[in-house]
């Protein structure tokens, strides 16, 4: 069988006495979206961390993309494409710039930048504005350019830490159709929300609570498992 | 009197224009919610009825008191939480308070009682640096610092932005109490959700205010008929939606797609057999009332003026 995306053995993370992640345990299969959800201070951005190749686990074993957590974690920071809505593009450079800083960063050559920057502008119908400064685009756009430009190396798994934080009703179910399109393609979508109806999107959903998962399931089992009608009474049940 | 009048108020930094004839009336002892996105202009509209900036135009009061000429007498009757953490955070939790406290010319015992019920959470952690609190923690100590003084207004940016949706909901329930103090609470969020939590409230978007009324008020203005459909493959089913005839626009609302259109065209039966034709056979639909976040959705693909189109609409 195909190995999974995201493998998570006994995973622990210590900071002093302080156990942000207590023991987790979890899969993130090959092309799904997985939401990975908590309160704050539960332990997600700890955890996400070790995913992404930026922290090493005080004990436990997994991999990302294939890759070690414990000793390949700069394979795994080249196989993973990374987005949040803090940080995402430099607002002073140009959208051509930004895109050629990424693959450049990716380790992509000249050409296939070119070609990279050509596709990318087409596909988002974004010729006609690729001088103009990445911070003076409308926000929709500055996401599908932020959200591609992610994707430039064509990572296996992309991680999306609250992309969607602050953003316009309308801005943010365009944003969560791109990652569908992204997952019908193939790529493995990990993604962090505090809207509940985005929780609803997703193929399955984690629950972290005080460093542990306390729930994982898709959205349907889990209002079911729960009596609940949404998932954001889901996740008060499970949170309270 | 009002306990704040906006009138005609715009802003523009250099070619930016950050709010444009904002005008606005908020009654005394209640809620209201001024709710957008990033970048809407909700900050600077706070920034400017808390007199830490000049507007270009129009005017302002707060209690009667001009947001210009009385600055000085204005700034002792509010209590202002900026949207970023602002509280000193090498001074600890007690010390914070006092320090606020101390500012207006008050002590936290005198006005202990206005502020028991928060800082009584916080208070085991009394001799806690502020900037080694937890998020929640720190948003209680910085509303408690914000009240220590019992200001008639309070001023909340952004309160709950970042935070989780439990903790959302508890701090909700936190300005409630507030308000039945009789203090004015003057309260800004992205999340459309919060709208019902709230008196009065106002949308705004690209510095402009869409809407404004209870939200029963701006709910009912919401000019078309609306489907939730649901089915087993979600995302092709939106995308099959937005090609049936008669659908003006379709987007995801969690587990359902909230789906307008024209009732002289389609209806409920005619949209559900299409879909069955085109291959959707499991779905259902109902018809329901809007929310608040498709009222914004609407009301953003207007013209400006108030009046929205439906081909504005369509566009969606």
């Amino acid at each position: 069988m195909d190995r999974n995306a995201v493998e998570i053995r006994n995973l622990t993370k210590k900071f002093g006495d302080f156990t942000a992640v207590d023991n987790i345990s979890f899969n993130v299969r090959k092309g799904e979206i997985f939401g990975f959800l908590g309160a704050n201070g539960a332990g997600k951005t700890t955890a996400m961390r070790i995913l992404c190749g930026l922290s090493l686990p005080t004990a436990g074993e997994g991999t990302v993309a294939g890759y070690d957590i414990n000793t390949q974690q700069e394979k795994i920071k080249r196989h993973i494409g990374y987005m949040s809505q803090k940080f995402s593009l430099y607002p002073d450079l140009t959208v051509r710039e930004n895109i050629r800083l990424f693959g450049g960063i990716y380790g992509l050559r000249d050409r296939q930048i070119r070609e990279k920057t050509d596709a990318l502008l087409g596909m988002l119908e974004m010729q006609s504005e690729k001088d103009r400064f990445a911070g003076s685009l409308p926000l929709g756009w500055k996401q599908k350019l932020a959200f591609s430009i992610a994707m430039i190396h064509d990572p296996e798994i992309i991680f999306l830490d609250e992309p969607t934080g602050g953003v316009d009703p309308e801005t943010r179910r365009r944003f969560w159709e791109m990652i569908y399109d992204a997952s019908e393609k193939g790529t493995t979508v990990f993604v962090t929300t505090h809207y509940m109806d985005e929780a609803e999107y997703c193929d399955r959903v984690s629950v972290m609570v005080d460093g542990r998962i306390a729930a994982l399931d898709s959205p349907e089992r889990l209002k079911s498992e729960y009596g609940a009608d949404n998932m954001d009474e889901v996740f008060r049940i499970i949170v309270r | 009197m009002n306990a704040i009048e906006i009138d005609n108020i715009s802003k523009s930094y250099g070619q930016a224009r950050a709010l444009q004839d904002v005008s606005l009336t908020v009654n005394q002892g209640e809620i209201f919610g001024l709710i957008g996105p990033d970048g809407a202009g909700k900050t600077t509209l706070f920034r400017i009825m808390t007199t830490l900036m000049l507007a270009d135009s129009g005017s302002g009061k707060v209690c009667g008191l001009d947001i210009v000429k009385d600055f000085a007498r204005l700034r002792r009757i509010i209590g202002y939480m900026p949207g970023r953490f602002s509280l000193y955070q090498d001074l600890s939790v007690r010390e914070n308070l006092d320090y606020f406290a101390t500012l207006f010319g008050t002590t936290v015992r005198d006005n202990y009682e206005n502020i028991r019920e928060i800082y009584s959470q916080i208070e085991p952690f009394a001799d806690r640096r502020a900037g080694k609190l937890s998020g929640g923690m720190k948003q209680k100590l910085a509303l408690c610092c914000a009240l220590v003084h019992k200001p008639s207004v309070l001023f909340l940016d952004e309160p709950t932005t970042g935070v989780d949706a439990v903790s959302r909901k508890d701090f909700w329930t936190m300005l409630t109490r507030i308000k039945a103090s009789g203090v004015t609470v003057f309260v800004s969020t992205p999340y459309m959700d919060e709208a019902a939590m709230c008196d009065r409230l106002a949308l705004i978007r690209d510095g402009v205010i869409i809407g404004t009324g209870t939200p029963e008020e701006i709910i009912s203005g919401f000019p078309f008929r609306l489907l939730s459909v649901k089915g087993r493959r979600m995302y092709p089913l939106l995308k099959q939606l937005r090609k049936t005839g008669g659908v003006i626009s379709c987007f995801s609302f969690g587990d359902s797609h909230h789906v307008t259109y024209s009732p002289e065209v389609t209806g409920k039966e005619q949209i559900l057999a299409g879909l069955a034709e085109a291959g959707f056979s499991d779905c259902t639909a109902r018809e329901i009332s809007p929310g608040i976040e498709d009222c914004f959705m609407w009301l953003s693909h207007g013209n400006g003026s108030g009046r929205q189109t439906e081909a504005g609409m369509r566009q969606l």
